[in-house]
């Protein structure tokens, strides 16, 4: 029987002054790892602008699988192997231990660390990582991500950036939109676009530094294409009606899109290079919200040719088209996990609009969350965990889940409704 | 008494056309000219303030007019009632040569770019309305802002009747 393990500590991440997001966990797993996480060494002049072994912590704390020993009961603070004494660590119950230490040079910084099979008595792994001293951030996330990694099998998507949207209520019917990037745990916000016309559908092509949205800037929706680090931005659509939700393709040669141009909403395939469309679906009832296959091959979307919104698929080649969800009266948004064997959707059943995770062999459906009026998934890319939209005390917040339902968390907005949150693919 | 009469037309005149001329000047002129000249004049002011006050009982009838239409949970058919006050707003189109925006709207349950279709297609059916009953197509622009622009944040279902509409602007 699962027992839940509720942490009330709202674990605020020492985020800048105006970060809008920050991170409550709400239920981890029932026998989280114990870690301990000595505070990194410090071999510069003054103290760190950052606490990279706190970053580490709570980077780890926040996937809801550890359980990061207090700082206060540590026995000692070792900074390299030499200095390490296991029966310390056994007296906490403590299955691993990282120690390090940050080292200056010119104008970056590198953090040596190593970590520790406290049972074994045994050092698992040693190794730097550097980063611009304005990063430090940047260190500590990789450092979490080697060391997840170790521990779990698993990649460690510490190293991620989110896209999200925020609206801010101006008067009846009108808001002021943002467009905003983050760090995956909230912190290093920057604003990519404000205006009082609404921002939809960022998504993230797989260079890790395209994106795609949905602007109505024109008074009209239109599909804008942007890239972060030059800050080039492009407008790709224009057509009469709908101009909405993009996709990426899984090599960014093309973006999936929802066109009404030709009478009802349908798919539609844009080549980048040369701009050519090609039409995906042909049928009077809605086709919206392409999402790709793996393989790129065919497009899951949603339609409610059938009467009410379900999922299905198509194949490119031959344009073949097949029903994949039956369960439930709502099925929409669907985003296939990144190793293809499940689809997230969001999903109403009897009750309210949930997260929901279809398992495309089997056709079953299991429910992830039980907040209320959940949508927008967006999956991490190692497949551990997602993020999603949800409402809680009457706003819109940002809200994740790990796939096995098993770890949930909420990253609330201190001004306004935040939604559409997109998580970047691997960076480096 | 003829020419009384002369000056108050020429005063109506002047104002229909907002020239904002001295209405001695327009007196003098008519009187010079002959009674033929006021006669057009009189009867163009007449015809002038005519337009003037349909226009303007338009733009009153259109101010008094139900200009937002709502719409059943993932529904697009428009009620009795709505195809009434449609009727009331097309009577004032016919005598107009005004453009429409039809902005449609849906309430916040389900997915966002699902509610952006769903906000086209209720705008789509009173665009529809429209031009079956003779609103040339032309005059017609509609565009769907899904859910991104809710009247009433709140989740009850009373808010999300509001939020489910149609406004023509």
């Amino acid at each position: 029987m699962r027992v839940f393990l509720f942490i009330v500590v709202a674990l605020v991440l020492s985020s800048p002054v105006n970060a809008e997001l920050t991170i409550e966990i709400t239920q981890g797993v029932d026998n989280p790892t114990s870690i301990a996480i000595v505070p990194f060494g410090w071999q510069g002049s003054g103290i760190p602008k950052e606490d990279v072994s706190g970053i580490v912590q709570a980077d780890l704390f926040r996937t809801g699988q550890f359980a990061p020993v207090d700082r206060d009961d540590m026995l000692s603070s070792p900074q390299q192997q030499s200095e390490v004494y296991y029966r310390d660590w056994r007296a906490l119950g403590v299955d691993y231990l990282l120690v390090g230490r940050l080292i200056p040079s010119e104008n970056h910084m590198v953090a040596q660390f190593e970590l520790f099979d406290v049972y074994a008595e045994k050092r698992i792994l040693t190794g730097s990582q550097s980063g611009a001293i304005s990063d430090l951030r940047g260190v500590a996330h990789g450092v979490s991500d080697r060391v997840y990694e170790k521990i779990t099998g698993i990649r460690g998507a510490f190293s991620t950036r989110i896209l999200y949207v925020s609206a801010v209520k101006q008067a009846a019917g009108q808001f002021k939109f943002r467009l905003l990037q983050a760090d995956v745990d909230g912190a290093g916000e920057e604003v990519i676009l404000e205006q009082s016309q609404p921002i939809l559908t960022p998504s993230w092509a797989p260079d890790g530094e395209t994106i795609a949205y949905v602007s109505f800037e024109t008074t009209r929706p239109a599909i804008f294409m942007h890239n972060l680090r030059t800050g080039v931005r492009q407008q790709l659509t224009n057509f009469k009606g709908l101009n909405g939700a993009p996709a990426w393709s899984p090599d960014g040669r093309q973006l999936a899109m929802v066109l009404s141009k030709d009478g009802s909403p349908d798919i539609y395939v844009m080549d980048i290079a040369t701009r050519q469309l090609k039409r995906v679906t042909r049928h009077f009832a809605i086709d919206t919200e392409p999402s790709w296959m793996p393989d790129g091959k065919s497009i899951i979307y949603t339609s409610d040719r059938g009467g009410r919104p379900q999922i299905y698929q198509v194949t490119l080649a031959t344009g073949y088209e097949e029903r994949l969800t039956f369960e439930g009266s709502y099925n929409a948004r669907a985003r296939v996990v990144p190793d293809g064997s499940g689809i997230i959707i969001v999903h109403k059943g009897t009750g309210d609009y949930h997260i929901a995770l279809l398992n495309i062999d089997k056709g079953s459906i299991e429910v992830l969350t039980e907040t209320a009026l959940d949508e927008s998934p967006s999956i991490s890319p190692n497949g551990a965990m997602l993020l999603y939209a949800t409402k809680y005390q009457g706003k819109g917040i940002l809200a994740a889940v790990s796939l096995d339902g098993g770890v949930k968390f909420r990253l609330p907005s201190r001004f306004g409704d935040v939604r559409e949150p997109a998580w970047s693919p691997f960076l480096r | 008494m003829k020419t009384k009469k002369i000056q108050l037309l020429s005063v109506i005149f002047a104002f229909a056309f907002m020239v904002g001329c001295a209405s001695n000047d327009a007196d003098d002129s008519a009187v010079n000219t002959g009674d033929a000249a006021a006669q057009d004049a009189a009867e163009q002011a007449a015809a002038n303030k005519a337009a003037a006050d349909a226009a303007a009982a338009a733009a009153a009838a259109a101010a008094n007019l139900t200009s937002v239409f709502y719409f059943d949970f993932d529904q697009a058919t428009l009620s009795a009632d709505t195809r009434a006050e449609l009727d009331a707003q097309i009577a004032v189109l016919k005598n107009a040569n005004t453009k429409v925006r039809l902005e449609g709207h849906a309430d916040e349950r389900g997915t966002r770019e699902y509610n952006m279709a769903l906000g086209e297609r209720r705008a789509n059916a009173v665009a529809n309305y429209l031009i079956i009953n003779g609103i040339e197509r032309y005059r017609v622009e509609t565009v769907s802002y899904g859910e991104e622009r809710p009247i009433n944040s709140a989740s009850t279902d009373a808010a999300w009747a509001e939020n489910r509409r149609v406004e023509l602007k």
